[in-house]
């Protein structure tokens, strides 16, 4: 309980959000399985005795057993191993895809959301022909030509991505500028730039944290899209979406092989997206939940 | 005799809005010397605040100002950006009306106060939050190490109106803008933050531009007052002038508007009849014609000029010898 004479340390807005966080039940169980899967991609490959392009052709095709738990491909290659392997990789392009289009969203976002006029119009206007252009084709050319290295892939998805978080920091540095605290930083005499970063952008962490763990769902899914479509990763590095196409064919003989890595995707896109709306509802600072 | 700190000469703001261009402000001149206090009151919409913000550089883009504001040597009328920023805050302060909205909520009391010396001078972040702690006490918050660690919504609102002064006086201004510092308070409250602006304002001996509503917190508070009505100062003088000896309609029908001991019981409290006047469309000549119970016709002729009424005290009104004066 409260005391009254306020001799009780200053809850914080973020002990308060972490305290509403702990209280989402779905966000826990997010938080944990994203954990437990990022874990297992980390260290699942060290722990088989199997290397990840080991070709062993006596065992091709082998379902699964207590040396390879989840089978081995037509060339005999573990498939635990290059699971978690293709997680990892796929992990790893979705994290830089979500680093690379804050970094850039937040930037031009809060520029055009400050600035407002011609700055504005440039980059709304910039956003809108990004929205209109079928991804996907952009993704087709783009992905053939830079995407073969996981980095590649990663800069042409956060090229295409960035969109979704520059329109959300615009919104809400439009809506903080306005705030009379904004003005009184200003009476003070700080600079736009201090302005921006010090005093409206604290204000979107909220939102765009939210957007960014969302982004990382989104950034898993395409990634394995493109390279399930030949255009992504190329072979021999795995990556979920390599693993699934690659086994495509055998959809009816062994469901297990396209099932596994599909099931993987599946699983990280729902913890991310519990994750995501266990963190909106924490992060909420109108929230009164304590 | 030297310059005063503050000059302005024919201030005029308007705003052109979709229904048509807006005069907030017409023909304001005042002066202010150093260390002087100068109220400001009218009603809302009668332009106080707008005076205050145009000279600060703080109105949106739809306003064009024009006039001149000399301010140590600079105007601040069109004064470019850089050079006005070097200005805010570190030679003019400013107080808000409504301390709720005017403190960022996510960072604590002192590191915004520590923010603001920052933003003139470079200090090192220990020193800058050691010197938070000392306004906050000159500013009367108990428990000043404590409170600086605190969020704006973990203090009252006296509490937050007085960091707000700290923030203002951090960089030790010698003009302090406060626009309506009290208006957001509980009347309890009111009395001390405007003991704790007088007190810092005899501390950095800094002019005060206090813009209020409040002709109680005028008579306490200021040197001179200024009236304003429709964007034009209708009368001005000392405290005693004004409120002892008003010259203007619309000063003695707000001065009466005020309840007192010698109010009856029961009796009905004294108010203006009408309402104020939109600056989409003033009235010709006179802006408190239709409301003013000595109005003539030649009043709707011209807007009558500031009159002489005695020395340090004008009237912006043509029959200010026919009021007769009744003390209040």
């Amino acid at each position: 309980m409260a005391e009254i004479d306020g001799t009780e340390a200053p809850r914080s807005f973020a002990r308060l959000a972490f305290a509403r966080f702990l209280r989402h039940r779905l966000a826990l169980v997010g938080a944990l399985g994203l954990l437990l899967l990022v874990l297992a991609f980390f260290t699942g490959p060290s722990l088989s005795p199997h290397a990840f392009d080991a070709v062993d052709i006596a065992n091709r095709l082998a379902g699964p057993s207590a040396s390879h738990p989840f089978g081995t491909d037509e060339i005999g290659r573990d498939l635990f191993v290059r699971t978690m392997l293709g997680g990892q990789y796929s992990f790893r392009v979705a994290l830089l895809v979500a680093f690379l289009a804050t970094a850039l969203g937040t930037v031009l976002g809060a520029v055009a959301g400050y600035f407002g006029r011609a700055v504005d119009v440039a980059v709304s206007q910039l956003i809108n022909i990004l929205l209109i252009v079928p991804s996907f084709i952009v993704l087709a050319v783009f992905a053939n030509r830079f995407g073969a290295s996981p980095t590649g892939i990663a800069i042409v998805l956060a090229a295409l991505l960035w969109t979704r978080i520059a329109r959300i920091v615009r919104g809400v540095v439009m809506q903080y500028k306005e705030q009379e605290f904004v003005l009184a930083a200003r009476a003070v005499g700080a600079r736009p730039a201090r302005i921006v970063a010090r005093h409206i952008l604290p204000n979107v962490l909220g939102s765009v944290l939210v957007e960014v763990t969302l982004l990382l769902g989104t950034a898993i899914v395409l990634e394995s899209t493109l390279s399930f479509l030949g255009l992504g990763v190329r072979p021999p590095i795995p990556t979920l979406g390599n693993l699934i196409q690659q086994s495509k064919g055998a959809i009816d003989d062994e469901p297990l092989r396209v099932l596994l890595p599909g099931f993987i995707v599946v699983f990280f896109v729902l913890c991310v997206n519990f994750l995501g709306d266990g963190l909106r509802d924490a992060l909420d600072p109108r929230s009164r939940r304590a | 005799m030297t310059a005063p700190l503050l000059s302005v000469t024919d201030l005029r703001v308007t705003f052109a809005t979709d229904a048509g261009t807006v005069s907030a402000v017409t023909g304001v001149s005042f002066d202010l010397d150093r260390g002087e206090s100068l109220a400001v009151v009218g009603e809302s919409g009668s332009g106080k605040t707008v005076t205050a913000m145009s000279m600060m550089g703080l109105l949106d883009r739809s306003a064009t100002v024009s006039g001149s504001a000399v301010f140590e040597g600079n105007d601040l009328v069109g004064l470019d950006e850089p050079t006005m920023r070097t200005l805010r805050g570190r030679r003019i302060g400013m107080i808000f009306q409504d301390p709720m909205t005017a403190l960022n909520p996510v960072f604590t009391v002192g590191a915004q106060i520590a923010e603001a010396l920052r933003a003139h001078a470079k200090v090192k972040r220990g020193t800058a939050h050691a010197r938070a702690v000392e306004l906050l006490e000159l500013v009367g918050v108990p428990e000043p190490h404590r409170r600086a660690r605190q969020y704006p919504h973990e203090f009252s609102g006296g509490m937050r109106q007085r960091a707000m002064i700290a923030m203002a006086i951090s960089n030790d201004p010698v003009l302090l803008i406060a626009d309506e510092p009290t208006t957001a308070l509980d009347v309890t409250v009111q009395a001390q933050v405007m003991e704790v602006i007088r007190r810092v304002q005899t501390v950095t001996s800094s002019a005060l531009l206090l813009i209020t509503h409040d002709l109680g917190l005028v008579a306490g508070s200021a040197d001179r007052v200024q009236v304003m009505y429709a964007g034009r100062i209708v009368e001005q003088g000392s405290v005693d002038d004004v409120f002892y000896r008003p010259r203007n309609p619309y000063t003695s029908a707000l001065l009466r508007s005020i309840p007192s001991r010698a109010t009856q019981p029961g009796s009905r409290l004294s108010s203006i009849a009408g309402s104020p006047p939109s600056l989409l469309r003033l009235p010709e000549g006179c802006a408190f014609k239709p409301r003013c119970e000595y109005a003539e016709d030649l009043c709707g002729e011209r807007v009558p000029d500031l009159e002489f009424v005695e020395p340090g005290h004008e009237t912006r009104c043509r029959r200010h010898r026919d009021i007769p004066v009744v003390a209040t």
